[in-house]
């Protein structure tokens, strides 16, 4: 809970309103997104996410 | 009493650093203790070491930074999707699971992992996040001899910014300007780092150290399609020749075919004279954009001092053109300029810049030498050489100084391991095989039988502060190796016309000076400065040396194998020893000669450790 209060008073600081819908839409399907594995593509690039 | 303990983690370094009061303590990568070079875990060993070191529990630690803003980080990311879609789709689907899964929840994942250091942790209030160039910042001006400064940090990316100016004074640092990604100074020089065959975020030292054998030919090839410099060194890159924004590469097809070549592969394709060439040309392109910086910066702020930091503030080769010209009276960069340097610096940050508390001391470097990491006592040590098996003499320190420096006249190469360990990517002397840079045939040896790497990479003269001038075009301090100055002409050998005309790497096999072991092909040497007040056994070490032999420099690399982090315990450095064709390994007082070993102690080094 402690996170969304967080994220959402830095959205207002930031005024970044228009990234919300963004977000509810990645957390809607996150879960099939999570299912996917996250792989190490070090030695290519570097670590920018 | 106030603690404030700093962590860098889950990017490239991860470090803890600790400093009470303002003062600092203790800090240390966590690829020191894990053995896994650049290892980017949360740096549970190094947290456990700092607190330890201070004497504290975590819960008695009144505050705990991270380098970092998640959050800010996350917005990057979106906007940076949403401005490339869809073409960023593949490494959206990478990078999403896992923000979703972890990144995001940073602050959560910190407590959880805070409270495996120590389970009676459970103050969230005591976390704070500090922003990435902030903490670069910091770590450059507060521990500075400065009151008032220049600051400027560069590297691959932070949250947004990949290069950012501010402005520090006494105990406050402002922010004045940035460039945001993907333009990034960082980027380009790792794009060029991955197209070179080398690895990404290591092996940029390399492409560095490969330039001064290859010409600047494709310099304005890079200025007119790659990079979009102003007269104030700001500047744009063009996004049609790079992927590292929205693909999983560096570079793409347009990029390969402007030079003409595909990326090398280091697996089945040498180096050649094209590499170097490229080598050269991106070197000169980063030193312009460090000169137009630093111009322009003295210029309109008018202050006579320059603090750096940031992953190019490791351009030890650009650090040395901005001194040269002269452009700022007095220059300091954070020995930890990557990453790792983000733990300490997001501790300073909030001590100073938020806390609003004094700078005490502002006339002189507050990084100890950067000597901020483990120590072992005497007793430690023998007890430790005992339970390996090693035979080893202990000797008083004037005589261990003499033998040493005895030996290292003679040609030996010598592993040698005292007081505390260094905090940065450099071996200053705590850490470091030394050898005699009079020798021609020492870079050689040392390359290819010590250290396992490519013999056209230099090493580094470390020499004593009073007669650096002697030897070098330079009179400064440069006590973290991060200026690059030539060899003094009096002390270079001039190559016959014959010389002159081979080309790149053939040029290594002739006597360029006195010391050709610290001489690169150019005559420019990584200087190293050694003070008594820093390192007085190894500054003893070299008084010695030149007393014997003349020469005040010696040869310092950092005391691993080429992937290897650079050794810690007392057992990870005889390890080294008995791995790889050190003759004598010094450590503390206890002297040990390879010879006397047992042999079935000897093992297979080098196959633990990854090649960078």
């Amino acid at each position: 809970m402690s996170f969304l209060v967080e994220f959402w008073q830095f959205l207002k600081v930031r005024k970044k309103y228009w990234l919300l819908p963004t977000i509810i839409v990645l957390v809607l399907f996150g879960g099939l997104i999570i299912l996917s594995q996250g792989s190490a593509v070090a030695p290519f690039i570097y670590t920018i996410f | 009493m106030t603690s404030i303990l700093g962590i860098s983690a889950f990017y490239h370094d991860s470090a803890a650093s600790i400093i009470i009061d303002g003062k600092i303590v203790a800090a240390a990568q966590e690829e020191r203790f894990t053995r896994k070079k650049h290892d980017s875990n949360y740096p549970h060993k190094a947290v456990e070491f700092v607190l330890k070191y201070s004497n504290l529990n975590l819960s008695e630690v009144d505050n705990i930074v991270f380098y970092e803003k998640p959050f800010l980080k996350f917005e990057r990311l979106l906007e940076t999707y949403v401005a490339f879609a869809p073409r960023g789709f593949i490494q959206f689907t990478k990078a999403m699971p896992l923000w979703l899964r972890e990144k995001l929840f940073q602050k959560k994942m910190l407590i959880d992992y805070l409270k495996e250091n120590d389970e009676n942790f459970n103050d969230e209030r005591k976390i704070f996040f500090s922003e990435h160039h902030m903490s670069h910042a910091a770590s450059a001006f507060f521990p500075s001899p400065f009151n008032e400064a220049i600051i400027l940090t560069a590297d691959g990316v932070g949250e947004w910014a990949t290069s950012t100016v501010a402005v520090g004074k006494n105990n406050n640092i402002e922010i004045k300007k940035e460039i945001h990604f993907p333009h990034s100074l960082g980027l380009l020089y790792s794009a060029f780092t991955y197209y070179t065959g080398f690895k990404v975020n290591s092996g940029e030292y390399k492409l560095m150290g490969l330039a001064p054998y290859g010409e600047p030919k494709y310099k304005n090839l890079i200025k007119d399609n790659l990079i979009d410099i102003k007269k104030d060194g700001s500047f744009r890159l063009n996004q049609d020749y790079f992927s590292y924004a929205t693909g999983l590469r560096m570079t793409n097809e347009k990029f390969n075919n402007l030079f003409g070549k595909k990326p090398r592969n280091s697996k089945n394709e040498k180096i050649t004279q094209f590499h170097m060439d490229v080598a050269s040309s991106i070197q000169n392109v980063t030193e312009e954009v460090m000169l137009k910086m630093a111009e322009s910066l003295r210029e309109e702020y008018n202050l006579k001092n320059l603090c750096l930091a940031g992953g190019v503030a490791l351009n030890c080769v650009a650090n040395g053109k901005i001194l040269e010209k002269k452009i700022f009276d007095k220059i300091w960069i954070q020995p930890a300029a990557g990453d790792a340097g983000g733990s300490l610096g997001s501790a300073l940050a909030l001590w100073y810049n938020e806390m609003k508390k004094d700078r005490k001391k502002i006339d002189s470097d507050q990084m100890q030498g950067s000597y901020l990491g483990p120590e072992y006592s005497q007793n430690d040590i023998e007890t430790k050489l005992k339970e390996i098996g090693a035979n080893f003499e202990v000797m008083k320190e004037e005589e261990l100084i003499n033998k040493t420096a005895e030996d290292l006249s003679k040609g030996k190469a010598i592993g040698w391991f005292q007081g505390r360990m260094e905090f940065g990517p450099r071996a200053l002397g705590a850490r470091s095989i030394l050898g005699d840079p009079r020798s021609e045939t020492m870079q050689k040896d040392l390359n290819l039988k010590v250290k396992y790497r490519e013999s056209f990479r230099p090493f580094a003269p470390s020499v004593l502060m009073d007669d650096v001038s002697e030897w070098f075009n330079i009179k400064e301090e440069s006590p973290y190796m991060l200026l690059v100055s030539s060899v003094n002409k009096r002390k270079q050998i001039t190559m016959s016309p014959n010389q002159s005309k081979l080309f790149g790497i053939e040029k290594l096999n002739i006597k360029r000076s006195e010391i050709p072991a610290t001489t690169h092909v150019d005559y420019s040497a990584r200087i190293q400065t050694v003070h008594k007040e820093t390192n007085s056994k190894y500054y003893k070490l070299l008084k010695k040396f030149k007393e014997k032999t003349g020469c005040p420099v010696l040869v310092n690399t950092s005391f691993n194998v080429r992937g290897e982090p650079i050794v810690n315990t007392p057992e990870d450095a005889f390890n080294c020893f008995m791995g790889t064709e050190l003759d004598i390994l010094v450590i503390g007082n206890c002297y040990l000669y390879k010879s006397s070993q047992d042999q079935k102690l000897k093992k297979d080094y080098t196959s633990k450790f990854e090649l960078d």
